[in-house]
């Protein structure tokens, strides 16, 4: 395919059914220059390559349901917070939730996950608390204490800079001859920073176990992704450096899992790093700061409405009779009223503890940092804070 | 005892951390099989293998940043830049994630982990090479700062970088490398960081400098006190940050007086800092303002006129004259 033609995929049609070649060359067994392009459901929710099926449970097949509608709920409240001005500048992940929870899901708890800042409801599927991840996004120290029960990178605000780390975790990984794998994943604009393309390199180089999810969702702040990207289909860059790499319909929880459960295998069987080009939208705001208005078409974000990745899995749990109207209205209810405990357990933890500041640069206090910790209690005093 | 150049004191101190604890690992570019630029890590590849003596590819920003995974995940990488001047491509991956992760993991993920890189000019090397860019490690909160002037502290320091719990700065003045040998013990040393050494007691003046500008200050106090009858105190401060205040401010209550002698920049330098906790810890001993000897606020020159744009002893005379005629 043509960059060309690929630019034409761009943002309006997320996936085309046919496969992607750039190149012939192959590494092993693997077909590098084929761009492969999964997707199990449609837009309607109906199974379009039975092959790829995940053949889960239907009570396994109801918690992936739980953790996509969870991860929105728990997005909405938080934008009703912050705009009530209880919470902090924060990143929506509205209608990336079969991506978000799709790369997590065929994680074991020992793998390392080292998400972005819009991966909300895959840290709540990986263990976190909703109540920490408000104290966190409010600014609070103690929800940046990762959960013993997570391996979990933090997310880093500069864009892509958390890759090249989470290749070294990989890389220690590797080193140390251990089993674990490491997810992380950025967006399309990360994949345009320099360290983002080293850290592909440095997978490469090392075989190191890792793989790279980048989550296509059309838009970095107001630049669209023909502007972020020559080639389009950024999964193309795997070739480049040596990487086997799939595209995915990022909207299809069970396309995301068919494709990470094979990169998440790829990478532990010592195969070396795997790309995931999961094609989504963000149909929200790129943060709370931000008015999407000013540069994107309504047409645009209705089109996308159209595949919305809850209502596409909710059909397709419809048609295999796990799932009616009133389960689904149910299961709802039940996760508002989860969100709401959050969010009242959040305004009981939410103590400032500004003492706490200097505690955490280092291992002990430096003599100078000492001295500077006195002056800022001196201070608080002062002010009566303490 | 044996009579080491600082090259070869710093590959025995990092054959010796390797050989203590099998979390420590070597990375950069060219130091398996060549053994480094300048021989640092000279044999270690194949004393350790290529599990622990990585050849990465060239890209510093990612040999910090995945540096800082390895040490995520336990181990102790040792990462080298090639020269310093090539760490400004790291500058994001120190700045974002080496200095911060502690912080911003609360402690979960100590980042123990040294940044090596040869810094200083006067050995006639190209542009880029010869930059000394201390202060903005030290400006950078969560990173510890430490500059050896001779093999036996630059032994015991790495050693001691290399076990410390927080992300070392380690820069080696690279025109003391092969400059002389001196005497190494056969058993590890460690020094502590953040520990400057009063190297030559006085009475007179106090002299401050480290790294490669020891030499010239040793230089000039040998010839301020033959030829000008000044007794100077000479400290070399090994550590930047930490920084040892309270070493500074006891010799300068002593003498009264001092001069700080750096090869870098002068705005924003180590002597700006040095300078202003004098002023705040020995004001009312001061009999003269203080001093500063460095690098003008220019890109390093070329190499034909760097012996002109160094600090030298004679620089280092007039400056300490100049101070002793305050009175």
């Amino acid at each position: 395919m043509s960059p060309r033609s690929a630019n034409s995929t761009a943002s309006t049609a997320p996936v085309e059914n046919r496969p992607v070649r750039v190149d012939s060359n192959s590494v092993e067994t693997i077909d590098l220059g084929r761009v492969e392009v999964i997707r199990v459901l449609d837009e309607k929710g109906r199974v379009v390559d039975a092959a790829l099926e995940p053949g889960l449970p239907d009570d396994e097949l109801l918690r992936l349901y739980r953790g996509m509608v969870r991860s929105r709920r728990f997005d909405q409240r938080m934008l009703a917070m912050q705009r009530q001005g209880e919470m902090g500048t924060f990143a929506p992940g509205l209608g990336q939730e079969a991506t978000q929870i799709g790369q997590v899901y065929p994680m074991r708890p020992t793998d390392w996950y080292s998400p972005s800042y819009r991966s909300i409801g895959a840290q709540v599927w990986r263990g976190w608390t909703m109540e920490q991840l408000l104290l966190l996004w409010a600014g609070y120290f103690e929800g940046f204490a990762i959960p013993e029960v997570a391996n979990e990178l933090p997310f880093s605000i500069v864009i892509g800079s958390h890759v090249p780390v989470a290749t070294g975790v990989a890389m220690g990984i590797k080193v140390r001859k251990d089993d674990a794998v490491v997810v992380t994943n950025f967006g399309d604009g990360a994949s345009s920073q320099g360290v983002v393309a080293e850290a592909f390199n440095f997978a490469a180089v090392y075989k190191a176990p890792i793989v790279f999810i980048v989550e296509s969702n059309g838009w970095a702040i107001s630049t669209p992704l023909e502007k972020q990207a020559g080639n389009t289909v950024l999964a193309a860059r795997g070739v480049g450096f040596g990487i086997p790499a799939v595209r995915v319909d990022g909207n299809d929880v069970l396309g995301m899992i068919a494709a990470c459960t094979r990169a998440i295998d790829h990478a532990r069987s010592g195969r070396g790093p795997y790309l995931v080009e999961a094609v989504t939208y963000r149909m929200s705001l790129h943060t709370t700061a931000d008015d999407p208005k000013v540069y994107r078409k309504d047409e645009e974000v209705k089109t996308w409405e159209g595949k919305c990745p809850i209502l596409r899995f909710e059909s397709y749990l419809k048609s295999r009779d796990v799932l009616d109207d009133d389960a689904i209205a149910r299961i709802n209810e039940e996760i508002e009223a989860e969100v709401i405990a959050a969010r009242d357990r959040f305004r009981e933890l939410a103590v400032a503890r500004p003492e706490e500041i200097f505690d955490f640069v280092y291992e002990q206090l430096p003599a100078e940092l000492r001295e500077q910790k006195a002056e800022y209690l001196e201070r608080l005093k002062r002010k009566g804070v303490q | 005892m044996s009579q080491l150049t600082m090259v070869e004191a710093l590959n025995l101190a990092l054959g010796e951390s390797m050989a203590a604890d099998d979390r420590v690992c070597i990375m950069g570019e060219d130091v398996g099989v060549n053994g480094g630029v300048f021989r640092v890590t000279k044999g270690l590849l194949e004393r350790f293998g290529a599990d622990r003596v990585l050849d990465t590819p060239l890209a510093e920003d990612s040999i910090i940043g995945t540096a800082v995974g390895m040490a995520v995940y336990g181990l102790k990488p040792v990462a080298e830049i090639q020269f310093s001047g090539f760490t400004m491509q790291a500058f994001d991956q120190i700045e974002q994630n080496m200095a911060r992760l502690r912080n911003r993991s609360r402690s979960r993920y100590p980042i123990s982990m040294v940044m090596r890189a040869p810094y200083g000019g006067g050995i006639r090397a190209v542009e880029h090479h010869s930059e000394s860019r201390e202060a903005y490690w030290a400006h950078t909160p969560g990173l510890k700062v430490v500059i050896p002037s001779g093999p036996r502290n630059a032994r015991a320091l790495l050693a001691a970088s290399i076990a410390d719990p927080d992300p070392v700065v380690f820069y080696e003045p690279k025109a003391v490398y092969r400059a002389f040998r001196e005497e190494v013990s056969e058993e590890p040393e460690v020094m502590e960081i953040g520990k400057a050494q009063v190297v030559r007691p006085g009475a007179d003046v106090t002299l401050i400098g480290y790294g490669a500008m020891m030499r010239p200050v040793l230089e000039a106090a040998d010839d301020l006190v033959e030829e000008h009858g000044i007794d100077v105190e000479v400290i070399d401060l090994l550590s930047i940050k930490p920084m040892d205040t309270q070493t500074l401010v006891e010799s300068v209550s002593k003498t009264g007086r001092c001069v700080v002698v750096h090869e870098g920049p002068r705005m924003c330098g180590v002597a700006a800092e040095i300078i202003a906790r004098l002023n705040e810890h020995a004001f009312e001993y001061l009999l003269a303002p203080i001093k500063r000897v460095t690098g003008f606020d220019i890109h390093f020159p070329y190499f034909q006129v760097e012996k002109h744009y160094l600090p030298d002893s004679d620089s280092i005379v007039v400056a300490v004259k100049e101070t002793m005629q305050w009175t």
